[in-house]
């Protein structure tokens, strides 16, 4: 009666631990489906390039390098982005240069405006965090104007680098 | 019985146990629930299911309370008592650093100077239309008389202002029906204007004080005038509404005019009065000049939101007026017996004043009233004040059998709900009929009650909210000191329900509640830095620096996730006084830093939320290198941020130097 009684508790017990464990990974499924954006975020095996990250940049359009713009965007990473990253070597977040020849461009201006949910999610984002003692990037609220301003700025760097 | 209340254990063995304390609980729970329904509430699983708002839900009301002796404002959500924010006001706070940063001090400064700790009572939201609209909460000091206005879009303090020729302001700060005035009044009359005269001159020398001030659009105050009334104690106020909005009601006690032993001397008369101050004609007289000015020295602080820095106004004088001078200014109007509160219902006609010493209440109609006055319906006066024939202006009373009355609020549905002091209970009564329909208990001794919206033209009848003075054998024993606490009641049925008790901070002398859906859409995240410009601002880490001025030493300093910048700094010597001027660079929501440096002993801390400067006053008392760092956990490397100050001897040659990092 006894071990009848252990076996019957041992059960209920066990469908208990079972059904609770099986209803959180449908919770983690749900979350995952509703919250993912179109932009792909699985790039583990592919190009870097090909990852355009998670946030409203969807696509961009680059052309020759548009000098006015690029200013814009010095002035906004001189004020904005010094507090953490330098152009030449790495500070608080990873050094800047030849980062438009490394990640995609709508990946670099995702990760500035939406860089919450960028380092929970997007893998590069993820390993940069590691490699950053886990110093976050702060979201700093930047208009996509900005975001797109900062990209010319780093592009009109990589572009004079490239051509020296 | 299946095991729904807990939810994942980890292991196999925990579920049994919690399964057998889940039992236990359950029968615990339907004891309390006998014992509870004795009491007049619901069981305690469907009172539970009603307050409970599950984890990642909002409430659906902001509760604000008033601290008491605490001085402060506590926000709480309802149904669910949860405490949000303590919003400081008239104390210093040290979570936040209210009252210790130099942008603050200001805010606690007045007549008599820096003073650190006051008594706040009654919170009362700006209104439109006679209806709670969310721009503004002003509350009052009681001790030192001040009322204070705080922004609904940031929970913080802007303004608060000094009540000259006052004492005990408590009577105060309630609005009218456009927010055009909050009023302001007298409990303890004194000598007016204060001179060193005899006690036992009360009757020649003592006066009570009604002050209104004006509320400009941006929400400004201005105090606009004073009425100069007999040397009673006044002790609540409400606005009229609808067709009495012109006018203002002040219970009185202390008719007698006694200065010594109240508790006695103060309750002899069988009536003392309700003091009706109609505020247009008020204006009109000022207007027509028929006004005296007045000495009084008074501060009006105000918080400028740009600056984020508080400046002190200091005013001289004050218009007064002189009710015999002023036909139709004041009537009275006898009310049972020392009567506390005075509360409007929704359609501004009916004016309950709560008599503390009587068990009826005795309601008052604003129609009557006017026909009164028109047929010169006086039983005498009071300092050239005509009073008013009981009978003519009484709509009706409630015999309550109950003892102590001494708030009333209403609902949406044509009733009125009374709080008995004494005999500890809630009492629902219909307007009209002045028939009591229902009566529950509360734990113990209420003061005032709370409906959302309950002293306005617009109720919001589904919760009331008693404030309840005694708690002992209510909650876990703390020492002799015991919170205080709230009751909340489902009052949406005939019956009113009681569904919950949660402990308050300080003494909940008023409350108010507004739908979140008005609140939360306005709510500010953060403070912009674009458009910060207190003038110790400091936007990039390329501007951080540290200045000597003299003896003085300026540090505009930066914090970002995280680090400070400057983090090292040198050639601080003894007899400096250094000035944290901190900046919170960051721009999301909830992303704070704090600021604490060894050996403060005059100011404390900060705390900066994103996109603020505040600062700090330090005075270094030794020689040596000091440690300061952030007091927010503000990221994964929360625990790096932090940063030393070197504090030499006045003859070492220590040149001025700061930096951060190797550059």
């Amino acid at each position: 009666m006894k071990k009848r009684l252990n076996t019957l508790l041992f059960l209920i017990a066990a469908f208990w631990f079972v059904g609770c464990h099986s209803s959180s990974t449908s919770e983690q499924q749900a979350a995952a489906s509703t919250e993912t954006p179109s932009a792909s975020a699985s790039t583990s095996t592919a190009n870097p390039l090909d990852d355009k990250g998670i946030g409203p940049v969807q696509s961009v359009q680059l052309g020759p390098i548009q000098s006015e713009l690029a200013k814009k965007g010095e002035a906004i990473f001189n004020e904005k982005c010094t507090a953490c990253h330098r152009i030449e070597s790495r500070y608080i977040g990873p050094a800047l240069k030849g980062v438009t020849k490394r990640l995609a461009p709508e990946w670099i201006m995702n990760m500035i405006l939406n860089p919450d949910v960028m380092i929970q999610q997007d893998p590069i984002a993820k390993q940069l965090v590691n490699e950053s003692n886990g110093a976050v990037m702060a979201n700093l609220h930047l208009s996509e104007d900005d975001a797109r301003a900062l990209l010319e700025y780093l592009r009109s760097i990589d572009d004079s680098s490239s051509s020296r | 019985m299946k095991p729904i209340i807990f939810s994942r254990p980890m292991t196999q063995v925990i579920p049994m146990l919690a399964g057998i304390i889940a039992m236990a609980g359950l029968l615990l729970a339907s004891c309390q629930a006998r014992r509870s329904s004795e009491a007049g509430a619901i069981n305690a699983q469907e009172a539970a299911q009603r307050v409970y708002v599950a984890p990642g839900k909002y409430d659906e009301f902001y509760a604000f309370m008033s601290g008491g002796y605490s001085g402060q404002v506590s926000v709480y959500g309802l149904p669910s008592g949860r405490l949000f924010k303590i919003i400081p006001v008239f104390s210093q706070n040290p979570e936040n650093g209210y009252g210790y940063s130099e942008e603050t001090k200001p805010l606690l400064m007045t007549s008599y100077g820096f003073i650190p700790w006051d008594d706040a009572h009654h919170p009362e939201l700006s209104q439109t239309n006679g209806v709670p609209d969310g721009r503004w909460l002003f509350i009052n000091a009681n001790n030192t008389p001040r009322v204070a206005r705080i922004d609904l879009k940031t929970f913080e303090t802007v303004e608060t202002i000094e009540i000259p020729n006052s004492a005990g302001n408590h009577s105060s700060p309630f609005v009218t029906e456009n927010t055009e005035y909050v009023v302001a009044g007298t409990r303890f009359s004194v000598p007016t204007p204060q001179q060193d005269v005899p006690i036992d001159s009360y009757k020649k020398n003592f006066k009570g004080v009604l002050s209104f001030i004006k509320v400009e659009p941006s929400g400004d105050m201005d105090l606009a005038f004073q009425v100069i009334m007999p040397g009673f104690d006044y002790d609540l106020a409400h606005a009229g509404k609808g067709k009495s909005k012109d006018w203002v009601f002040f219970t009185c006690y202390n008719s007698e005019e006694a200065h010594t032993l109240l508790e006695v001397n103060a309750s002899q008369k069988d009536k003392d009065f309700v003091a009706a101050i109609n505020w247009k004609k008020a204006e009109a007289y000022i207007q027509q000049g028929k006004y005296h000015q007045m000495p009084g020295t008074y501060y009006d602080n105000r918080f400028d939101t740009s600056t984020q820095t508080a400046r002190s106004f200091v005013h001289k004088g004050v218009k007064v007026l002189i009710p015999a001078e002023c036909p139709g200014l004041v009537y009275l109007i006898p009310a049972p017996k020392s009567p506390h509160g005075v509360d409007v219902d929704p359609s501004g006609n009916y004016i309950v004043a709560n008599g503390k010493l009587n068990a009826d209440l005795s309601v008052f109609s604003f129609d009557k009233m006017q026909q009164a006055i028109q047929q010169k319906q006086f039983d005498g006066e009071v300092n050239g004040i005509p009073v008013l024939k009981f009978d003519a202006t009484l709509a009706g009373i409630v015999k309550s059998g109950g003892l102590g009355p001494l708030h009333t609020e209403f609902d949406d549905k044509g009733n009125a709900y009374t709080t008995f002091f004494i005999s500890s209970e809630v009492v629902k009564w219909k307007l009209g009929t002045w028939q009591v329909e229902d009566r529950q208990p509360t734990f113990y001794s209420p003061g005032h009650l709370m409906i959302p919206g309950g002293d306005s033209r617009k109720p919001w009848g589904k919760y009331l909210v008693a404030l309840n003075k005694i708690t002992k054998d209510r909650y876990l024993p703390t020492g002799p000191e015991l919170c205080q606490s709230a009751q909340l009641f489902d009052i949406s049925g005939d019956k009113m329900k009681l569904l919950l008790d949660f402990p308050t901070v300080g003494e909940p002398h008023y409350a108010q509640a507004i739908p979140a859906s008005i609140l939360m859409p306005q709510s500010d995240k953060i403070y912009s830095l674009a458009n910060n410009r207190n003038p110790y601002v400091t936007k990039t880490e390329k501007e951080a620096r540290v200045v000597r001025n003299g003896r003085r030493i300026d540090v505009y300093m930066t914090e970002i996730r995280s680090h400070f910048v400057p983090d090292n700094i040198e050639g601080i010597h003894l007899g400096d006084t250094v000035y944290f001027h901190l900046t919170n660079l960051e721009q999301d929501w909830d992303a704070a830093h704090g600021f604490a440096v060894e050996g403060n002993r005059d100011n404390a801390e900060l705390l900066l939320m994103p996109g603020q400067t505040k600062t700090l006053k330090w005075v270094p008392q030794r020689v040596g290198v000091f440690p300061f760092y952030c007091t927010d956990f503000c990221s994964a490397l929360h625990q790096e941020m932090q940063g030393y100050i070197r504090v030499s001897a006045p003859a070492e040659q220590v040149a001025l130097s700061w930096s951060t990092g190797k550059e």
